[in-house]
């Protein structure tokens, strides 16, 4: 794939937070053509009976993928820039193996089409200089698109990480959580 | 005759709502468009920049517009869907009559016009010309909007004009005129950045004003501490340093709680209050009683919360104000804003960079369109009908003898009402769907089925416009050139990025068609939308909304102007009141008594549970738009009754279980959605559907004396749960209800 105007220096962000719960993310994602009007990213109440907080999932495009390593058809690759793409339509068996590998539970299995889908962090609009259309329309901030120096300017009381501990798997993500300021990781329990 | 033709439910399958969603690919030609079209959302207040896709004369998509400075792209989930309302399988493609046993059928043009003219005339020699009223909305550019002011006064020549931002900022602006003698938010939002504290009373903005939560969080990264005053969580109201959980309908008694807490602890700005207001004395000697304790009794709020929002509002050097529909829903709203008002007087914080105030206005054009159009008692420039002078000027910019310039006329909820009683015969509605806005929607529709003659002219067919004997179908807002005036005051571009499908007329043609065949074409002619500005802007020039100095192509070379702006080397007023110059007759600003007073209605032993309306993320307004867009119905599928788990358990209501909600006006059966965000004697229902899922078969007609607001924020109501599990939500056809 041609990347000509990515541009290495900007990165993902997700601040969940700064989350309303409006899905303007949910439905840009599903406006893109390659998406069939699927969004493949999920904004969910943590638990509306007793708060409004909402949380906001894309691919955290993992330094290691683990879906791209269950996948027993090599449908899933991830390139140079560190994106993990969807599934090749052309080798997705539809297993599943991916969904239920992913820590962070991103990958879906779109029933209608027998394929996996998830977010491939627009590469059809940060390839070309944009940012990705979450990013571009979230009206709170939740989801940044932009540079490490831009947004320490911007929210100087969090710090973004990108080392996550299940148990005993560290994983590092192209993708950032704000954290606290001075946070380093996030475990999970 | 304005009794359904038919049976409600064949309307619908015939015109809908039907849920529009986009082809799975796509619209043919979304990714090779014409033309990439800048312009602004058609929904809310914030007026957000945004590019419509367009291919082959039809919007097929979006893209966003990242150099507009308000939301440099951002938007919300109604903006991002808003393309589907072209394209839409309801669209009214030619004028409509009603028969009687048949329904709406095709009828041409000339019928349709003539038609309504023989009837605007006969009803008018009968009964008057008063008999014949107007209803129009804030959803017009600020041209159609003029335009209508013009065309009820000229060519209808009645007084009974009014509008649905009767419904929305009204009780904002009487509480601005009497402290400030001008209506507009004080601030650009772009003070709010580095504002220390922010205040937001009655303010869904995360529902209501996405794009907005962006200067609030970014003003949090500053270090801003953020107080949200809402009966509910909202989502603002989760993160924010104070959330004062006001009982509805008592937010008066909090504000004067406040104003005594700054009084007794001097944490005012005495050189402001002394050199600049006046009122301050009996403001607070109405509030002397008004005591924490007594607070806490009267608000439900603790008084330690209620203490540390006016500590923090008093120590800060910078602030902002914001307020909403939440405080102005109510039979004393405009106590409400100057409740509010007072508390930024008080502390001298405005007219510098990060000391602001305003009301959010939520209509698109809520803040042009009232400033000059069509408004029972007000003429261009915000001036008053009943004022000589005013009278006087706007008669000869429209080149009529004073004396026939109509004096005031009813007020919305008035109109429907003389309707009812009888003395009002007529009616022609643009952009306005009162059988659901409007609050006892029995009554209403009671009151529609009385008109003799009523024409409506719309894009889709609106629930209202099911009474109608004739529809004209008029143009999207992306279908004609224009202007809007946004909340914070900034005069923006309305661009035409398609014409109006099928026999389809702009509303402006219509509107032009009709004072012609009145008989007055020599003053309703005009080259184009632009013309029509340029008339508004001499009408505008000396009022307080002076828009003289303002031409399209300042606005696109600005993106942008902020009214008052007299002179064409203007540059416009982003921020008022630096030279603290007030437009009230003294130069002051005013204080104002707000003593607490009761809400219209109260709890008793037969309605013991205090019910409040709102709004939802994915819904606007009454919905003639947003109920026919299928996504944004899938978000929010049916109007839902939010009740704490606590008052549940008081009425053993389980989940989703039906409830029959009561009123003295009506009843409604909504599923439950027990939540612990809400408080424990209030219970809410959002207000977008129509039919018997419309929370306005329960809200009363009790207005504001002075605004004419109607209380839809608080009134009482009782539960009585149906032993009935509701059907899944994404089952409902509430979107359609009849």
């Amino acid at each position: 794939m041609n990347y000509t105007s990515f541009n290495k220096n900007e990165e993902f962000f997700v601040d969940m937070q700064r989350c309303i719960g409006c899905k303007a993310c949910e439905m840009a994602c599903a406006e893109c053509e390659t998406n069939g009007q699927e969004s493949l990213i999920h904004v969910n109440y943590v638990d509306r009976a007793s708060t409004v907080q909402t949380t906001v999932q894309v691919c955290m495009h993992c330094d290691d993928p683990v879906c791209a390593n269950v996948c027993p058809a090599d449908a899933i690759s991830k390139d140079e820039n560190g994106i993990v793409h969807t599934a090749n339509t052309e080798r997705c068996i539809g297993c599943s193996n991916c969904v239920m590998a992913c820590p962070f539970g991103v990958p879906k299995k779109e029933e209608s089409y027998d394929l996996m889908m998830k977010c491939t962090m627009c590469f059809d609009r940060t390839s070309v200089g944009k940012k990705p259309m979450c990013a571009t329309v979230c009206p709170s901030g939740a989801l940044f698109f932009g540079t490490r120096a831009e947004i320490q300017e911007m929210r100087p009381n969090s710090t973004p990480i990108n080392t996550f501990i299940f148990g005993q798997e560290v994983v590092n993500t192209k993708v950032n959580i704000m954290m606290p300021k001075g946070s380093t990781e996030l475990i999970i329990y | 005759m304005a009794k359904l033709p038919v049976a409600e439910e064949n309307i619908v399958t015939k015109f809908g709502p039907h849920k529009n969603y986009s082809p799975k690919d796509g619209y043919p030609g979304r990714d090779e468009p014409d033309a990439l079209v800048k312009t602004h959302c058609c929904f809310c207040g914030m007026q957000c920049g945004i590019q419509l896709s367009v291919k082959d004369n039809k919007v097929v998509g979006f893209e966003p517009w990242m150099e507009f400075p308000f939301n440099e792209g951002r938007l919300c989930p109604k903006g991002v869907q808003r393309y589907l309302q072209n394209n839409h399988p309801d669209r009214l493609l030619s004028p409509l009559k009603r028969v009687e046993g048949q329904g709406f059928v095709p009828t041409s043009w000339d019928e349709a016009m003539s038609k309504t003219v023989s009837e605007i005339k006969r009803i008018q020699e009968k009964y008057g010309n008063d008999a014949f009223s107007m209803l129009s909305g804030v959803s017009l550019t600020n041209e159609k909007s003029y335009l209508v002011g013009k065309f009820a006064r000229v060519a209808l020549k009645t007084k009974n004009l009014d509008y649905n931002g009767r419904l929305c900022m009204v009780s904002a602006g009487a509480g601005n005129k009497k402290a400030f003698g001008l209506d507009r938010a004080s601030n650009n939002y772009s003070d709010l950045e580095y504002a220390e504290v922010i205040i937001v009373a009655g303010a869904n903005i995360s529902e209501t004003f996405p794009t907005l939560t962006h200067w609030i969080w970014k003003a949090r990264d500053r270090g801003a501490k953020i107080i949200v005053i809402d009966p509910r969580m909202i989502p603002l109201a989760r993160t924010a340093d104070i959330h004062l959980d006001v009982r509805p309908g008592t937010d008066s008694a909090l504000y004067g709680a406040m104003l005594k807490y700054l009084v007794d602890n001097d944490m005012l700005d005495h050189d402001f209050i002394d050199n600049y207001t006046s009122g301050f004395q009996e403001t607070i000697d109405a509030v002397k009683d008004y005591t924490l304790e007594w607070a806490e009794e009267v608000t439900g709020i603790n008084k330690n919360k209620i203490r540390e929002a006016a500590e923090l509002w008093g120590k800060a050097k910078t602030s902002f104000l914001l307020h909403a529909r939440g405080i102005e829903h109510h039979s004393k709203g405009v106590d409400n804003v100057v409740g509010c008002i007072n508390l930024v007087l008080a502390t001298g914080r405005i007219g510098r960079p990060y000391c602001g105030y305003g009301t959010i206005t939520g209509q698109g054009n809520g803040q042009g369109g009232r400033e000059h159009g069509h408004k029972c008692d007000q003429l261009p420039g915000n001036r008053d009908i009943e004022n000589p002078e005013h009278r006087k000027y706007i008669s000869e910019v429209w080149g009529i003898n004073e004396k026939d310039m109509p004096g005031k006329g009813l007020s919305a909820y008035e109109i429907i009402e003389a309707i009812h009683r009888g003395e009002i015969k007529g009616l022609i509605s643009i952009c306005f769907n009162p059988l659901v806005s409007l609050p006892n929607s029995n009554y209403v529709r009671e009151a529609l089925e009385k008109l003799e003659y009523y024409v409506c002219i719309d894009f889709f067919l609106n629930e209202t416009a099911r009474h109608a004997d004739i529809v004209l179908p008029g143009s999207l807002q992306e279908e004609e050139e224009g202007t809007t005036t946004s909340a914070e005051g900034r005069v923006i571009r309305i661009r035409q990025a398609v014409t109006p499908p099928g026999d389809a007329r702009t509303d402006t043609s219509i509107i032009l068609e009709i004072a012609k065949r009145l008989g007055v074409e020599d003053k309703f002619t005009y080259e184009d939308s632009e013309a029509i500005f340029n008339e508004l802007r001499v009408a505008s020039k000396g009022g307080t909304a002076d828009y003289n100095g303002i031409t399209y192509k300042r606005i696109e070379d600005n993106m942008g102007i902020f009214w008052p702006c007299p002179t064409e080397d203007h540059p416009g007023t982003p921020r008022l009141w630096e030279d603290k110059k007030f437009k009230t007759p003294d130069g002051k600003a005013h204080f104002n008594p707000a003593p607490y007073k009761l809400p219209g209605e109260v709890t008793d032993v037969d309605y013991p549970v205090i019910l409040t309306t709102g709004r939802v993320v994915s819904q606007y307004l009454s919905g003639t738009q947003t109920r026919r867009i299928g996504k944004l119905v899938d978000q929010y599928p049916e109007p839902l009754l939010e009740i704490h788990p606590k008052l549940a358990q008081q009425f053993g209501i389980k989940q989703r279980e039906l409830i029959k909600v009561s009123t003295r006006r009506g009843e409604g059966i909504f599923p439950a959605n027990i939540v612990e965000t809400i408080r424990e004697d209030t219970v809410f229902i959002p207000y977008h559907w129509s039919g018997k899922k419309s929370a306005n078969q329960l809200t009363p007609g009790t207005l504001d004396p002075i605004s004419k607001i109607p209380e839809f924020k608080v009134c009482a109501c009782h539960l009585e749960p149906l032993n009935e599990i509701a059907p899944p939500s994404k089952e409902s056809t509430a979107y359609a209800s009849v």
